[in-house]
């Protein structure tokens, strides 16, 4: 595939996710971060974001799979992981971040479980685009190596 | 390690360039999250805050040079966090710091860091609740952002390092040379030099003069605020600085009192300062948090308590400031303050922390600065908190326009009492949403420009104001051709005389009713004014309500009204539910006036008929308006008093 068309099918993707509400302007101000200096910062960061979500989300599980849920330490996580959704533009991850947390202030378990599902469903779809997207940039950016050999 | 070096003293030499804040400022940023943390790192590189990042301090011991130049360094451990800063500890400026954090409790680094380091702290989180927030400054935090960070917000902290600088040299060192003095400024903001300039003073000279050169245009905005620091402390007037010593004994006298109890006054009280008022403190932070650009933010700490810009503030600011004003009790700096402004804090003091609402108009209505919009603003604001006074307003039944507009124009007759306002009972914001509304605050930020004229009827402009339409104060703006007649009566000293026009306004309101009708009304007011101003009042307030219903025929607005002038007398024990919701339910409101409990009751079967509780709410405002002007040489427990009774009058029998 070409340069340009792999850019192409880049952009669309990037554009549809924003469309789709699944990235909001925060990942926009990200993507201007990335520039000849930091060419993989966008990458870095999705990657860092991915590792630590699971890391959270699996964390959750645990400990929503208990009798006797703490969920202070369950608020603790949804906190930060709100907060590094938020940081990364991840909107729809944030916003089931937001509904996880009222369920576990009323100490809703059932609603936890639900809003965690939420979350993870969130997640993954994110995920999945997000891993696309890093293969695009791969791509071309093996192709302008390339290219500039 | 000595490229980085060698960078770093490239940046502070070369300039920021087209950087307007100075580069090279060495930051330690703090945050458990890899991916904030990440990003934070790439804010401040691309802010020119160049740097390195050092996982840990194993990291930075193993690999770097202690004593190497990092401008920019990230640790996702508070406790690394700290060790790094004690052992380095010139090697920073500026701290940021999660708030959430695993390992210790963001606030006690900021605590820790604050006073053991004097460095400028600047908190982040993702929440962004008032309480949260009032804890971070209670703990002396520079800022308090919110995730996710932008970078417009990150290119302004340097003027936490700058201000501090500043204010440190101020308290430690009489620089009589000014020049040194600039050159200090502009050396701190290049990024951390030491207070004792004097060793490497030929060194930062050359570094200044040559940064001061290539950066002057982007200096511009440090030299303005340097140069508008230098006018504000070269004025007479005693200015508190917040030094660090009142930072240390504000946050003793804050853990003393406990967070919950750290009521501002008594924070004042244990610090014992003098001319220290709560703005300097709370209001730059809360500013932050609302959207008020940051750069009003530093004007504001730079200009600190003083009066008029505290006026401007309180017209610009939004919901923050309300909160910190509600937040404070009895206003210290009460004395400083004009009478107008005496006026307000009292009525903020009186009205506790939910007084601030009925303070915030107050103080628009003494600003007569404030423009419509900002009203707005305020108004949305205040709106936001409920009504706990213990007050007429309270128990605003379900008519959430009318809670809005009770409070209002209580709030509104408040701020024309001249001082001494502090029994005042009278409404405090009432919690209602529906009263965050262009309309509405149109009106009352019209209503409240007028209180600025005693004599003249606020109402006057302020009903003109209102659009015509369904909306209640419509009923208001039909109203104002009559208010003049109101302000000669007023000088009858007859409340009575308002309610007249009142009536007349009433009956062009809604254009139910025919001006014939008004005069009947006039007889009844006149009739059932006394000195007691409060029932007019009232009464105005209903008759008000009454035209604006569509479905009320103009003999009950008649009626309604004269009942109106006739139940407003009566003042009887209030009962703090004010069932408006009645007035949509409510009878026939062509029931004749009867004794006083019946003209109450039919009034308010009137108004529950009337179901207009936009009409409602335009009555009220009305009806607060001239009891403002009625009341104004009535103690205010006697308007308090009588609008309970009226209102509770209303209530349905």
């Amino acid at each position: 595939m070409s340069l340009m068309a792999l850019r192409e099918q880049l952009n669309g993707l990037v554009n549809s996710m924003f469309l789709e509400g699944l990235l909001d302007d925060q990942f926009e101000q990200l993507q201007m971060l990335q520039d000849e200096s930091s060419p993989g910062f966008i990458a870095e960061l999705i990657t860092l974001f991915c590792g630590d979500s699971e890391r959270i989300l699996a964390e959750l599980t645990k400990l929503l799979d208990q009798a006797v849920v703490d969920y202070q330490k369950v608020d603790a996580f949804v906190h930060q992981l709100k907060g590094s959704s938020s940081s990364v533009g991840a909107q729809h991850v944030k916003l089931a971040c937001v509904q996880f947390r009222q369920f576990c202030e009323e100490h809703n378990k059932e609603g936890c479980l639900r809003a965690l599902n939420v979350v993870k469903h969130e997640y993954y779809l994110l995920r999945g685009k997000f891993d696309t997207m890093l293969q695009l940039e791969q791509r071309i950016q093996a192709y302008e190596s390339k290219q500039q050999i | 390690m000595t490229v980085e070096e060698r960078k770093g003293h490239l940046m502070r030499e070369e300039g920021g360039q087209n950087d307007r804040f100075p580069v090279g400022m060495r930051v330690l940023a703090v945050d458990d999250d890899p991916t904030c943390l990440r990003v934070l790192e790439a804010l401040l590189l691309r802010c020119r805050y160049h740097g390195v990042k050092a996982e840990s301090v194993d990291l930075l011991k193993e690999g770097f040079n202690v004593d190497v130049f990092v401008p920019v360094t990230t640790t996702n451990q508070a406790t690394v966090a700290l060790k790094l800063l004690r052992e380095n500890r010139d090697k920073f400026d500026l701290v940021i710091s999660d708030v959430h954090m695993p390992d210790m409790d963001g606030f006690k680094l900021l605590e820790l860091v604050g006073l053991e380091m004097d460095l400028p702290v600047i908190m982040l989180s993702v929440n962004g609740e008032t309480k949260t927030v009032m804890k971070g400054i209670a703990h002396g935090a520079c800022d308090y952002l919110l995730k996710p960070v932008r970078i417009e917000e990150l290119k302004n902290i340097w003027q936490h390092v700058v201000r501090r600088r500043k204010f440190s040299h101020k308290d430690y060192s009489n620089f009589d040379n000014g020049e040194e003095f600039e050159r200090h400024q502009i050396v701190s903001s290049e990024g951390g030099q030491d207070l004792n300039i004097s060793g490497s003073a030929n060194q930062n000279g050359k570094l200044s003069r040559k940064r001061k050169d290539q950066n002057e245009e982007d200096e511009d905005d440090c030299e303005e605020n340097v140069h508008e620091n230098e006018d504000l402390t070269t004025q007479k007037k005693p200015r508190v600085v917040w030094s660090i010593d009142l930072h240390r004994k504000f946050v003793a006298a804050v853990n003393q009192l406990g967070i919950d109890k750290a009521v501002p006054k008594r924070i004042l009280e244990l610090m014992n300062v003098e001319r220290l008022t709560r703005e300097n403190k709370y209001r730059l932070y809360l500013k932050r948090l609302s959207t008020v650009a940051s750069q009003q933010a530093n004007m504001v700490a730079t200009f600190g308590g003083s009066d008029p810009s505290y006026l401007h503030m309180s017209s610009l600011d939004g919901f923050g400031s309300l909160h910190v004003l509600a937040a404070s009790g009895h206003l210290p700096a009460l004395t400083s303050l004009q009478s107008s402004k005496v006026l307000d804090r009292a009525i903020t003091g009186g009205l506790g922390n939910h007084g601030f609402t009925s303070s915030r108009i107050v103080q628009v209505g003494h600003n007569n600065t404030s423009t419509p919009c900002n009203d707005l603003n305020r108004f949305q604001h205040i709106n936001l908190p409920g009504n706990q006074h213990g007050s007429l307003l309270q128990g605003i039944p379900t008519s959430l326009e009318l809670e809005q507009l009770q409070p209002r124009i209580i709030q509104e007759a408040n701020s024309q009492f001249p001082g001494g306002f502090s029994d005042n009972k009278l409404a405090t914001a009432t919690p209602g949403s529906s009263f965050v509304n262009g309309t509405n605050s149109s009106f009352i930020s019209q209503t409240l420009q007028q209180q600025a004229h005693p004599r003249r009827f606020i109402n006057h402009s302020s009903i003109r104001a209102t659009p015509r339409s369904t909306h209640p104060f419509h009923v208001g703006s039909e109203c104002s051709s009559h208010f003049p007649d109101l302000g000669r009566c007023r000088d009858t000293g007859k409340c009575a005389v308002p309610l007249p026009a009142y009536a007349t306004n009433t009956s062009s309101m809604g254009s139910f009713t025919t001006d014939d009708e008004c005069p009947k009304f006039k007889d009844n007011l006149t009739i059932s004014q006394r000195d007691n101003n409060i029932p007019t009042i009232s009464s105005t307030s209903f008759m008000a309500a009454p035209p604006r219903d569509p479905s009320i025929g103009r003999d009950r607005q008649c009626q309604a009204n004269s009942s109106i002038g006739r139940t407003m007398l009566l003042p009887t024990t209030m009962d703090r539910e004010m069932k408006f919701v009645n007035f949509s339910s409510a009878g026939n409101s062509k029931e004749r006036l009867e004794p006083k409990d019946g003209c109450l009751g039919s009034l308010s079967r009137l108004l529950t008929d009337l179901r207009c509780s936009n009409a409602l709410l335009g009555l009220f405002l009305i009806t607060s308006t001239i009891s403002y002007r009625a009341y104004s040489e009535k103690a205010s427990y006697k308007i308090e008093w009588d609008h309970r009774s009226t209102f509770s009058k209303l209530l349905p029998s």
